[in-house]
C-alpha cells in the first residue's frame, strides 16, 4: 500500500508504471481501477490560474491511511495506492491518484470509486484559486460528481 | 488544561490566526473551547476534529487534546 502527500509534481502514469514494477503480487491481478485528478483552468464561470492546496497534515495522512485499510477489508484488493498533492499547483497538473487491484473488475472498480468519493468529502485539504483577474478565492465546496 | 487550538484555510484567514494555547476549566467541550478562543459564533459548516479525529460540537476535550477547527473540504 502506498499513501502519500507530496508538494511535488506528480506524474500519474510514471508513478503507476514503477509501482506496479515492484507490486509483489504479479500474476494475481487481473484488474487495476485508476483515478486521475486534474486541475481544471476554469471553475464556477470563472479563468482559473493557478490554485494552491492547504491541507491538515497529520490528519490528511492519518484519514487516507484509514481508508485505505478500511477498503482492504471491504473489497477483496490486493494493493491501494493513494497520492495526492499539496502546494502550488498549475492547470492541467494532477492533483490526486487513487488505484486499486483486484483479481476481477467489481472491487477494483468499486473500492476506487469509494475511496475518491471519501477522499473529497472528509479528507482535509482545501483548495484556493488564483483566477486570471489576479483574484484569490477559497473554493467553497467540491462538485457532487 | 491546555488545549492545543487549530484554525485551517478560510477559517484561519478570518479569525486571523491559524491556532492558540487555550487554558480552560475542567469538563469542556470543543463548543466551548470555540467559544472561548473567537468569542463569536460558530458558522453553522465548520468540520471539528480531536487528535486528528472528527467529531461533534458537544464531544468532552481532556488535557493536551488537539482541537482542529476547518471549512467543508475540497480535495480531490
Amino acid at each position: 500500500m502506498q499513501i502519500e502527500i507530496t508538494p511535488e509534481p506528480l506524474y500519474p502514469w510514471q508513478r503507476l508504471e514503477a509501482y506496479e514494477r515492484q507490486l509483489a503480487q504479479i500474476g494475481k491481478y487481473g484488474a487495476t481501477a485508476v483515478f486521475v485528478g486534474t486541475m481544471r483552468d476554469f471553475n464556477e464561470g470563472d479563468d482559473v490560474a493557478a490554485m494552491h492546496l492547504e491541507h491538515y497534515p497529520e490528519m490528511t495522512e492519518k484519514y487516507l491511511r484509514n481508508i485505505a485499510d478500511q477498503a482492504m477489508q471491504q473489497w477483496s484488493l490486493l494493493d491501494v495506492m493513494i497520492v495526492h498533492r499539496v502546494g502550488s499547483i498549475q492547470p492541467n497538473e494532477t492533483i490526486v491518484l487513487v488505484a486499486a487491484w483486484s483479481a476481477h473488475r467489481a472491487d477494483a472498480f468499486d473500492a476506487s470509486r469509494h475511496l475518491m468519493e471519501l477522499l473529497k468529502s472528509r479528507a482535509p485539504f482545501w483548495k484556493k484559486e488564483t483566477l486570471n483577474s489576479g483574484t484569490t478565492r477559497w473554493v467553497e465546496k467540491n462538485t457532487p460528481g | 488544561m491546555t488545549i492545543d487550538v487549530k484554525f485551517f484555510a478560510s477559517l484561519r484567514e478570518r479569525l486571523g490566526r491559524s491556532g492558540a494555547q487555550l487554558d480552560i476549566a475542567e469538563a469542556a467541550t470543543v463548543a466551548e473551547v470555540w467559544q472561548h478562543c473567537t468569542e463569536q459564533a460558530m458558522p453553522a459548516n465548520v468540520l471539528m476534529a480531536v487528535n486528528l479525529e472528527y467529531v461533534q460540537a458537544e464531544h468532552p476535550v481532556h488535557d493536551g487534546d488537539e482541537v482542529a477547527f476547518f471549512p467543508p473540504v475540497t480535495g480531490g
